[in-house]
Order: structure tokens, then C-alpha cells, then sequence
């Protein structure tokens, strides 16, 4: 295959650069990495006019060609054709907002310095007129000497008109700006100066509008009514988890009870029978029943980043994270990770100070991550009272709610003391743009969710379909004579019955001890793990969530379910955690450090919520 | 009427317009003074403060040009600015 033309999209951050790139290349798309470093590369295929293909790759936002970030590298380093694994592009598409010229054209003369082709995109030009503005799109072009091609990405007005400007570029038949490579090395102040020339050059004319995000923030940051509002936020979306996913879940158990039913009517009394209905089943059923609560959760984290109040409620809890050494910046990977630990350790990338990016790394797996939810739910719907403390407030949900908190808490005294101690530093300040509010577009809430779901379903269908065959194979081997118990006498028993003497102390019994094990691949697996111990152990019942909580409520006590629960509030069990903080910190360094102040912080709490449980009666 | 006094972006009241008179770059860390610098702050621009996050002094939102920028109170406290 011969080698297509690249043309590179590159803008500040909030330009919708994004948007762009998914509405240039639809389907048309690509994730991967770029070699030695962890950051993805987006590119896509795109026909130009004349029919010939060219690759558009999608490069991380920036705000000038001097980089703070591991990100912003890539960015430059592409830029001058020094990024391994990258040709130098052969044009670019500078992607400005509309209503910013001032400072994102600032950005865009350097890069018309840089010599290649350039096609500007004058990005949402229709909230720029919403805001007052009116631009000459003509008066920019003549000034900057390259084509300026208003677009909307998101609804895509402008993309034709683009196309053909980009063939133009990449032919080489397009006014190329002569080669300045000093204009992309001048004092910032200069081009900024320039920019606010252009930007006023180009502006027909202009009234200070801009209300109703005004006073959207003048709620959403009160000093009073903004902490709230954060803390309402978040009330409301954990109360969501548990109240709308009620319906679902039982369909859910619903389909897997009469597949169940199904195999135990179709086959005989056989080992086989057995590993499908009290392994396979039973394991990958009490999974995804929680399918529901994970997409609710992250349809809420989505639509809040989608609409701009993630980095608002940064702004909220800047002072408190500067509390611990951290900044609000932190704050968004950090409430990714109630979501999953993996893409908000991905997130830490925006950090640029290398040791409040680690610090955030070591804390995240802190956040109480959807996979925690099986977990817990099962434990809370088994051994807290589902009674009403206050109209619309449930005691299981501000069970779960203190679980969360816990978690933080956690995080928050993690932080302090590493900041003391291992990531020992200057703080590295808050400094962010706050882009406008946007109203959530349903298709990227969609697509958004869709590619959550389908990671789940993945990992219940790969890891945890293996992990509970597996832990069946060691319960049911070897087979226990008449009158012995079967998960006692089994491979997993005696293994169990080794890490028992570890657990013992802290209130864990041998089904905790079992269920460990196969939980170090994945969280949820813990509820699997038990629901097959159980499935094997109790012949008489059907598996499902029902005997599950049947089970627990006859052979743990409150203070071992309590322990348990603070167990899983601390301890690193997730084989794709340990993973990323690998590939993010380059070693293996961090990663075992985590686990191992991890486990001793899981260890030591869980024992201290058993004695005092223990102690206070429970 | 008193003659309009210079005084710190921090203790600009919200929502009054004014210009930057100095900036003490040495004050703030360099990767700190570099990102104001790209957000466009420099002597004789206009800014005006929002927000301020008045719990325990938290950062204050500021704008500048068309855009709200977030800053921390010891950088806006290096910035002077003279009330329009």
C-alpha cells in the first residue's frame, strides 16, 4: 500500500478539534499509541474531493509549541516531524474557536510559521454569533494569507468547503506562508499581540453577551450554593445508581434464572451441567446484573464533562485538594475513577507536574470504581435494612454513600502523607480555562456508553467467564467423599484454608479467603467467586442474586461483612490498575509500591472496622 | 473622587473591569508564569474577576479577552491591575 498523504488537526484545548476529527472521518477511525510513550493516537481516513484518500490524525490540544505536558510533546514533537513512529505531517488543519480568537490565533501563527500547508477551520462560528459576534472570515484569510473556512463541527456545516481547501493544500496548489521558523520561536507576548490585531482585523462587530453562561456560574460557583450544588450532584447520581437500575437488574437475574432453569431441565446431573449452571452461570450471571449501575454512573460522569461543570466543580474543589498537595486539576481524573481507576489513571495526563501526576496515579484505585458496586451491593442489600432514614433516602444508599466517602477520605490522608514523603514537592498550582457550557449531545453520550458497555460485557464474557471456571474446576476437584464437605475437601479449600490463617484476624472467614483469589484479576469477580462456592455448597437452590444473599445472611456475621466491605474500600485488586500505573510511570517501580500500601492499608482498616464492630456488639 | 489606585487582581472587586498595570513574573513558578502567558495575561489587558471561590480562599475565575481562566490567589495576588 502506498503511503497516503497525512494532514494533522491541531488547536488549542475547547477549539472542537474533536468534534472536527469525528465528523471529517465518522467511522472511519483508529486508536492506537504512539511507540515509547502513553499517548493515544486518533487518526482516520478521509476522501478528498478528487476521490483520493489522505490519513488525518487527530493531535492532542495545546496551547503553544512549547509543551507542559507529555501530551503537548507528542503534539510538537509531530510537528517537527520528530515524533517516533510519525511522519511529519504534509499539511495541517488549524482548528480556532470562533469566539477566542484572541488567543487561539496566537497558536495559529506559530503554526503557519512552521511552513507547511495550512487550512484554517473557524470552529463554531454559530455560538460565536450567539454570543455577539460577527467575523469576517474573508478579512482573517487576507491577513493570515491562508484559506479561513467557517465550520460548526458538530453539525457539520462547513466540511465541504473544507474538503476542498485541504485538497488544494495537500496538492500544494494552496498560498503557502513562507517558511519563518523564528516567528515560531518569537516572545509570546509579540504573537500575542499580533493576534489580538487580527482578531480585531477580523471581527465585523462585537457585543458583550455571554449572560446566560454568567449566570449559570454564578450558581454553579457561589461560595455558598456552589458546594452544594456539587455535593447534591453527587448525592443524587449514587441515590440514581441504586433507585433506577432496580427494573433492569431484574430482568437481568430475570433472562439468567430461565437460562438456568433451561440447562438443568435439558441436561442430566453431570459434571458439565454443573460447571455451565453452578460456574459459568452463576458466575458471569452475578456480573452483570450490575450492568445497569455502571452505565448509570457513567452516563452521569459524561454528561457532566460533556457540559463543562467537570472542570467547574475543579474549580470548587481546588482549595480543598491544595489541602492535600494536589490541585483541582486532579479533581477530574479522580472522579473518573469512581467510574474505573484505567481511564482516569489515562486521565492524570493533562497533570503536567510529574508528582502531582503520581500522586493522583498512587490515590486513584481510592475512588470507589463501578466495579466495587457488585460488591458492595450485594453485601449492603444482604445485611443493611432496606428502611427509609428520610423521605427519599434510603439507609442502603447512605451505606454505600459512606463507603464512597470512606474511599476519599482514604485518598485524602494517601496524598497528604505521600506528598510529605515519596512525592515530595512544590505544588504545582491551578491554572485552567473554564470553556462555555454546552448542552450533552445524545449521540456522544451514546457512543460514550456504548463503548463502556461493551468493554463489561467483554471482560465478563473473557475474564470473568475464565476466572469462575476456573475457581469451579478448583471446588469441585478433588470430589469429596460422602459426608465431607465439598468446598472444604476441594483444591481451592486447602489453598483457602492457607490464606485463612492471613485473614483470620480481621474477621474473614474461608469464603472470603476463596473469594480473594480469583478477585485479584478483576473486583467484581468477588461476588462471582461466592456465588459459585455457594451454587457448589448448596446443592438444593438455584444459583442467582436471591441465594447469594440467602447464603451471606446465614453464614457471615455483621462484623465480617463489615470488614469486608472496608476491605474492598482499600485494597488494589485489579490486574488492569496495576497494568496502566505501569505503563503510565514506565516500570514497575509505582505499580508494586501501590499495591503494597494498598493491601496494608485494606488489611489494617478492615481489621479496624472488625474489632470495633466486634466490639460495639454488632 | 479619588484618582483610580492600583491594586492586586485578588482584591478586585467581581465584576469590575480593569487593566493590568504589572505582572510580577518573578513571583510565580516558571511553568506557572509560561501558561499565563499563553492565556494571554500581560500589561494592558483587560480582565475582570467573576468568581471568587470564597471558602478558605480558593482560586478566583477570571476573564480575560472572551475567555474564563481559573487562577489560584497567589497568582492573581502577582498581578496589579488598575480599576477602568
Amino acid at each position: 500500500m502506498s503511503i497516503l498523504p497525512l494532514v494533522a488537526l491541531v488547536g488549542n484545548p475547547n477549539a472542537g478539534k474533536s468534534a472536527l476529527f469525528n465528523a471529517l472521518t465518522g467511522a472511519r477511525q483508529k486508536v492506537g499509541n504512539y511507540p515509547g510513550v502513553t499517548v493515544e493516537r486518533h487518526s482516520g481516513r478521509l476522501a478528498l474531493d478528487d476521490g483520493r484518500p489522505i490519513e488525518l490524525v487527530d493531535l492532542p490540544g495545546t496551547y503553544s509549541l512549547d509543551p507542559s505536558s507529555p501530551d503537548e510533546q507528542v503534539t510538537r514533537d509531530v510537528l517537527f516531524g520528530k515524533q517516533a513512529g510519525e511522519r511529519r505531517p504534509d499539511a495541517l488543519i488549524v482548528v480556532v474557536d470562533a469566539a477566542n480568537l484572541d488567543l487561539h490565533l496566537r497558536f495559529a501563527l506559530q503554526l503557519i510559521a512552521l511552513g507547511l500547508p495550512v487550512v484554517i477551520a473557524l470552529n463554531m462560528v454559530d455560538l460565536a454569533e450567539r454570543d455577539g459576534l460577527t467575523l469576517s472570515p474573508e478579512a482573517l484569510s487576507r491577513e493570515l494569507g491562508v484559506p479561513v473556512i467557517p465550520t460548526v463541527a458538530v453539525r457539520k456545516r462547513g466540511l465541504d468547503v473544507l474538503r476542498a481547501a485541504l485538497t488544494a493544500a495537500v496538492e500544494g496548489s494552496a498560498t503557502r506562508a513562507p517558511r519563518d521558523p523564528s516567528a515560531a520561536d518569537q516572545p509570546i507576548a509579540a504573537l500575542q499581540r499580533r493576534a489580538r490585531e487580527l482578531s480585531k482585523a477580523a471581527t465585523l462587530s462585537e457585543t458583550p453577551t455571554r449572560r446566560w453562561n454568567h449566570a449559570l456560574d454564578t450558581v454553579a460557583l457561589h461560595p455558598v450554593a456552589g458546594p452544594i450544588l456539587l455535593v447534591a450532584l453527587m448525592f443524587v447520581m449514587f441515590q440514581a445508581v441504586f433507585s433506577w437500575s432496580e427494573a433492569p437488574i431484574g430482568w437481568i437475574e430475570g433472562g439468567f434464572a430461565a437460562l438456568d432453569e433451561a440447562i438443568r431441565g435439558a441436561l442430566p446431573d453431570n459434571l458439565l451441567r454443573s460447571m455451565l449452571t453452578d460456574g459459568l452461570i452463576a458466575g458471569v450471571g452475578a456480573v452483570v446484573v450490575f450492568l445497569p449501575q455502571i452505565l448509570i454512573l457513567f452516563t452521569f460522569i459524561l454528561v457532566l464533562e460533556a457540559s463543562g461543570y467537570m472542570v467547574r466543580a475543579a474549580f470548587l474543589m481546588d482549595r480543598m485538594m491544595a489541602g492535600v498537595g494536589l490541585s483541582g486539576r486532579a479533581f477530574i481524573p479522580l472522579l473518573s475513577s469512581f467510574a474505573c481507576a484505567v481511564p482516569g489513571i489515562m486521565a492524570t495526563r493533562t497533570i503536567s507536574d510529574e508528582k502531582d501526576r503520581l500522586t493522583t496515579i498512587l490515590i486513584a484505585p481510592l475512588m470507589t470504581c463501578s466495579a466495587r458496586l457488585p460488591v458492595y451491593t450485594i453485601i449492603i442489600g444482604a445485611f443493611i435494612p432496606n428502611t427509609a432514614v428520610a423521605p427519599g433516602v434510603g439507609l442502603q444508599g447512605l451505606v454505600l454513600l459512606g463507603l464512597y466517602i470512606a474511599g476519599i477520605l482514604g485518598a485524602f490522608v494517601a496524598a497528604l502523607v505521600l506528598r510529605r514523603t515519596v512525592t515530595k514537592g512544590d505544588s504545582s498550582g491551578f491554572m485552567m480555562e473554564m470553556p462555555k457550557y454546552q448542552m450533552p449531545r445524545l449521540s456522544d453520550i451514546a457512543i460514550g456508553l456504548w463503548s463502556r458497555a461493551l468493554i463489561f460485557l467483554k471482560r465478563a464474557g473473557t475474564i470473568i467467564a475464565a476466572t469462575t471456571v476456573v475457581l469451579w474446576l478448583l471446588l469441585s476437584f478433588p470430589q469429596a467423599p460422602e459426608g465431607e464437605s465439598q468446598v472444604n475437601y476441594s483444591v481451592a479449600g486447602r489453598i483457602a484454608s492457607g490464606i485463612e490463617v492471613v485473614v483470620a484476624p480481621i474477621g474473614f472467614n474461608r469464603d472470603i479467603s476463596l473469594a480473594l483469589i480469583p478477585a485479584m484479576a478483576a473486583r467484581e469477580v468477588a461476588v462471582a467467586a461466592i456465588g459459585t462456592v455457594y451454587a457448589i455448597d448448596d446443592v438444593e437452590n438455584a444459583a442467582g442474586e436471591k441465594s447469594i444473599i440467602d447464603n451471606l445472611q446465614h453464614r457471615w456475621s455483621l462484623p465480617t461483612a463489615l470488614a469486608f466491605l472496608m476491605w474492598f474500600v482499600f485494597a488494589p485488586q485489579c490486574i488492569s490498575t496495576i497494568a496502566i500505573t505501569r505503563r503510565e510511570t514506565n516500570g514497575w517501580k509505582w505499580p508494586l509500591f501501590m499495591v503494597g500500601y494498598l493491601f496494608a492499608a485494606a488489611y489494617i482498616m478492615a481489621g479496624i472496622t472488625y474489632w470495633l464492630a466486634v466490639a460495639a456488639g454488632l | 473622587m479619588l484618582a483610580p489606585a492600583s491594586l492586586p487582581l485578588e482584591s478586585l472587586p467581581v465584576r469590575r473591569p480593569a487593566t493590568i498595570t504589572t505582572i510580577a513574573w518573578d513571583r510565580l513558578a516558571a511553568p506557572e508564569a509560561r501558561r499565563l502567558r499563553e492565556f494571554g495575561f500581560e500589561v494592558g489587558v483587560h480582565v475582570e474577576i467573576l468568581h471568587r471561590a470564597a471558602l478558605f480562599r480558593g482560586p478566583v475565575a477570571c476573564r480575560i479577552g472572551r475567555m474564563t481562566v481559573a487562577l489560584r490567589r497567589n497568582v492573581a495576588a502577582a498581578i496589579t491591575v488598575m480599576a477602568d
